[in-house]
């Protein structure tokens, strides 16, 4: 239990862009980008693992790049765009499910989101392996294999297998 | 064609006594394709792959609902003697439970009844709940809690359970044991008399915390029942469906359906949302209950790590009497455990590592003593293994020094000893099961490059200034389903319904946490009845519509609810008084929506009830005869490399190698082992818990140490089948296995690659180092 004890303050309005939508919503000074996405806007997918930026499940975007949303202050997002795990379709998982990327889910949002950014930015595998990219994302379920596999999948579909890089 | 082939061992003329098993045979053909079935993907797992499924904390609190929080001892053990609420609070606006608000008896229903659900007179933990509040706000109650001071007299603890308890320390018999075994085997003065060596080690294992990635959460709310007055319903991460339902009714003091629990998608349990999710559903239903409205309690990450069940830690002693080639003559086996203040689960967990202590060796002569202790820490608890791995890290690193003190390649020592068809275990149960042992160690073995490994790492070793690799063994058995007449019971019973659209529906208790429930249920069902597993449902575990199937634990989901899942579908059709043709899932469809039509307003359910196989005869007072109808057999090996400028040990290699009986899905099977093997990589390696006063302090995921994807190399899994007759198509338990491997596994090649002797887990480097420069 981290969060500092304090009596409710006043709440103010916050204005940012939700996977490609104008939002705006009041929200207490304390809050953290996760308490407004799950409490305050009802997205749910993003879960609260730890609370500490241990474990990544509330992984999301922040202009472009993932972020623990159990560390960003809301005010901090004032203005700028945030991508959630809402906004997947399901053919942009097809190969994390395939693989056995999921089991229980807790942990699956955040990985979810964290494979997609690295798909999507295949030249950070010139100096980083897959296996390093996402260490900030704790599963307890798969052993991460799966999760590995699926994000290898992924890569080769983009054509991105081409790297010359040990990805593993 | 499905059938369940019976697996003759290559070789094989006679067997003693003959099978155990009568051979059964599926009487028609009209399963989809098996290889379609094993490879069908996870039913729910696009919805959790892109965040729609709804865990406990998705749910949105009802309007007018309340958060919850709990107060908790800061002492380990002693009198309560005042609760003072402190100033700055408006205490008016808060719901505030205690002891005095439990309509029932205030006690959390398990095996002795000891733990009550809010302490009374005494305290016997450090974080034993106290009080409850609820309010609006959780803002407030993270304020409140703080707010509250519980005045407790301290009375002297017991933190060590392997000193004798003073007088003053004893608070369970006159002894603080809740619970001795024992288990013996021939004559074991015997075996030492004729031994040629006698190796003795002391082994221990440290306590584990499952850090499921949801934490513990509940929401209870008051619904209209008919009539009689409301239902308390509980909806929740949680394991065992009906075990919180007796909970909840003992504790209320409520008739069975004024009761209702419902499992919400589970974010990991691991065993540790198997008995304690109980304490947290009379928590929220008490608070329910006296403000009258929804409430809803989700433990925070540190309160979740710092106050919940951990794994037993414990302490077992080995002393073993061997011939001139190394072949076991007598096993002399003492297990301690620490239970921690209550009972709750520690009589079972002792028991599984006293029927596992031995190992899959044959030995004539065998005692095995095992104790199960109170302390005053945090009650322990269930976790995937249950005491197995604590037996067998013992029991498989006993077996390197042995090896090493016979001057044996512990390869051979393995191979001279496992357990052949004919040979009985310590518990005198007769292994008939054709399971090639020999064979598993063998596969293991070639995959892990064993011998060419070993040479590599002394060339290695020898030229290499700050690093060591090394490569150990660890060969292993894991009793699937409840030990004995657990089983018989329990009385799990499953229902098939057909459904009015011509779909089916399974009604079970077994839960989905990650596992593949929901997936492998449906493909039995399918793969029975001939559908395309689209027709098939399978229900939320709600006990107002499923029948208790047992709890989702001790491996035995597939095996044993699978099987009923099997002949309960049978009965559907034999209800339907017409059997489709092979392969026609559209005609039992069909059927099905004509009989409703021709039954206006009746149930079309098919049941079965757990029978359990012939000749398994278990002696609960003696502790012998045959523990479990099945074991799943493994031998693991691990590769690590050691940095000896931090002592950082790394897996590097790993190699899991099991046989389950028959690998119903191939993803879902695989992850099982991954997931298990990175867990024990965990407990082997970087998990420990540090206490202060019985109490966690470590309690966050910065310095509670779970492994990440960078910590873990791909694990490299293997199966082998030997279809169980008893087992749905011939599975065996398969998610605890993969525990009990890695940890004597990855102790064993520390000390191949320091030519060090390592007895405690877990290694993190400060127990390298002193084990390299004492």
């Amino acid at each position: 239990m981290l969060q500092p004890s304090q009596p409710p303050a006043d709440h103010f309005e916050l204005r940012f862009i939700l996977n490609g939508e104008a939002i705006c919503v009041r929200v207490a000074p304390q809050d953290r980008l996760l308490d407004v996405l799950r409490e305050h806007l009802h997205q749910t997918g993003t879960k609260e693992g730890c609370g500490e930026g241990e474990c990544g499940a509330c992984t999301v975007e922040l202009d472009g790049l993932p972020a623990n949303s159990c560390l960003v202050p809301a005010y901090q997002v004032r203005g700028r765009h945030v991508t959630t795990v809402e906004s997947l379709s399901q053919e942009a998982v097809s190969n994390l499910h395939a693989s056995g990327a999921t089991q229980c889910g807790a942990c699956t949002p955040g990985v979810a989101m964290m494979a997609r950014w690295i798909v999507r930015h295949p030249r950070l595998l010139e100096r980083h392996r897959v296996r390093a990219l996402m260490a900030g994302n704790l599963c307890r379920c798969t052993g991460y294999d799966g999760i590995v596999e699926g994000i290898e999948a992924d890569l080769e579909a983009t054509g991105a297998a081409a790297l010359p890089v040990a990805r593993r | 064609m499905f059938a369940t082939r019976i697996n003759d061992p290559p070789g094989a003329t006679t067997r003693a006594a003959g099978p155990r098993f009568a051979p059964i045979v599926a009487d028609w053909d009209n399963a989809p394709d098996e290889d379609a079935m094993k490879a069908m993907k996870r039913r729910e797992g696009l919805a959790k792959l892109t965040g729609r499924e709804r865990y406990l904390d998705d749910l949105p609190l009802p309007v007018g609902g309340l958060w919850a929080a709990t107060v908790r001892s800061r002492e380990a053990r002693g009198m309560l003697r005042a609760v003072r609420f402190g100033e700055g609070v408006a205490w008016d606006d808060f719901v505030i439970v205690d002891h005095r608000d439990i309509p029932g008896q205030n006690v959390v229903v398990l095996i002795e009844d000891d733990q009550p659900v809010l302490a009374s007179s005494e305290v016997r933990h450090v974080h034993e709940p106290v009080l409850l509040l609820a309010h609006p706000s959780r803002a407030a109650l993270r304020h409140a809690v703080r707010a509250v001071s519980i005045e407790i007299e301290p009375q002297v603890p017991v933190l060590d359970v392997t000193t004798q308890p003073r007088p003053e320390q004893l608070q369970y018999n006159d002894d603080n044991v809740f619970k001795h075994l024992s288990v013996n085997k021939g004559d074991i003065s015997q075996g030492f008399e004729s031994a040629v060596h006698v190796i003795e080690g002391a082994y221990a294992t440290g306590a584990q915390e499952h850090v499921y990635l949801e934490t513990q959460g509940m929401l209870a709310t008051l619904e209209a029942g008919d009539g009689e007055g409301d239902v308390v319903v509980v909806r929740g991460s949680m394991q065992c469906p009906y075990y919180v339902h007796r909970a909840l009714m003992t504790a209320l003091d409520r008739p069975a359906h004024r009761v209702r629990v419902i499992q919400t998608p589970t974010g990991g349990c691991f065993g540790g949302k198997e008995e304690f999710p109980s304490m947290l559903a009379i928590h929220a239903a008490l608070l329910a209950l006296k403000a009258q409205r929804a409430v809803k309690l989700v433990y925070e990450r540190s309160e979740d790590l710092a106050v919940s069940t951990k794994r037993h830690a414990a302490w077992i002693h080995h002393r073993t009497a061997l011939d001139a080639t190394g072949r076991l003559l007598a096993q002399d086996i003492e297990i301690a455990m620490d239970a921690g203040a209550y009972v709750t689960l520690s009589p079972v967990v002792l028991s599984r590592a006293v029927i596992h202590a031995a190992g899959p060796y044959r030995c004539p002569n065998v005692r095995i003593r095992g104790r199960s202790m109170l302390s005053n820490r945090v009650p322990s608890g269930a976790f995937r293994g249950f005491g197995a791995p604590q037996a067998h890290f013992a029991s498989e690193r006993h077996m390197d020094r042995v090896a090493a003190a016979l001057g044996l390649d512990p390869v051979t020592l393995r191979q001279r000893n496992l357990l052949r068809d004919g040979d009985c275990t310590a518990t005198g149960q007769r292994i008939t099961d054709g399971s090639d042992r020999q064979g598993l160690l063998r596969r293991a073995l070639e995959m892990a490059d064993w011998e060419h490994k070993r040479e590599q790492h002394r060339v290695w070793n020898a030229s290499e200034r700050w690093h060591r690799r090394g490569i150990g063994l660890a060969v292993f058995h894991h009793g699937a389903g409840f030990t004995g007449s657990g089983e018989v019971d329990l009385a799990s019973e499953v229902h098939v319904a057909g459904l009015e659209d011509g779909r089916v529906e399974v009604l079970a208790a077994a839960t989905e946490m990650g596992q593949g429930t929901i997936t492998v249920l449906t493909q039995l069902a399918a793969a029975r009845l001939g559908l395309d597993p689209e027709q098939v449902l399978v229900a939320e575990p709600d006990t107002a519509r499923v029948p208790d199937s047992g709890p989702t634990v001790a491996s035995r989901t597939a095996m044993i609810v699978g099987r009923l899942v099997e002949r309960a579908a049978d009965d559907l059709l034999a209800r339907l008084g017409s059997r489709p043709q092979p392969g026609d899932g559209q005609a039992l469809s069909r059927a099905i929506v004509a009989w409703h039509r021709a039954h206006p307003g009746r149930t079309l359910l098919g049941r079965a009830r757990y029978q359990p196989p012939a000749g398994i005869v278990w002696d609960d007072q003696r502790y012998r005869g045959d523990a479990y109808g099945a074991y799943a057999w493994a031998a693991y090996v691990a590769e690590v490399e050691v940095d000896l400028t931090t002592y950082a040990a790394r897996v590097i290699d790993f190699v899991a190698v099991q046989e389950v009986g028959k690998v119903l899905n191939e993803v879902l099977a695989r992850g099982q082992i991954q997931g298990g093997v990175v867990q024990g990589i965990g407990w082997a390696l970087s998990e420990e818990i540090v206490s202060r006063n019985g109490a966690m302090v470590n309690a966050q995921l910065t310095n509670y140490i779970i492994p990440t994807c960078d910590d873990t190399p791909r694990i490299r899994v293997a199966f082998e089948e030997n279809p169980y007759p008893h087992g749905a198509q011939g599975s065996k338990g398969i998610g605890e296995l993969p525990m009990d491997g890695p940890g004597p596994a990855i102790a064993n090649a520390i000390a191949a690659a320091l030519d060090v002797d390592p007895r405690v887990l877990p290694l993190r480097p400060e127990r390298i180092m002193a084990l390299v420069e004492p």
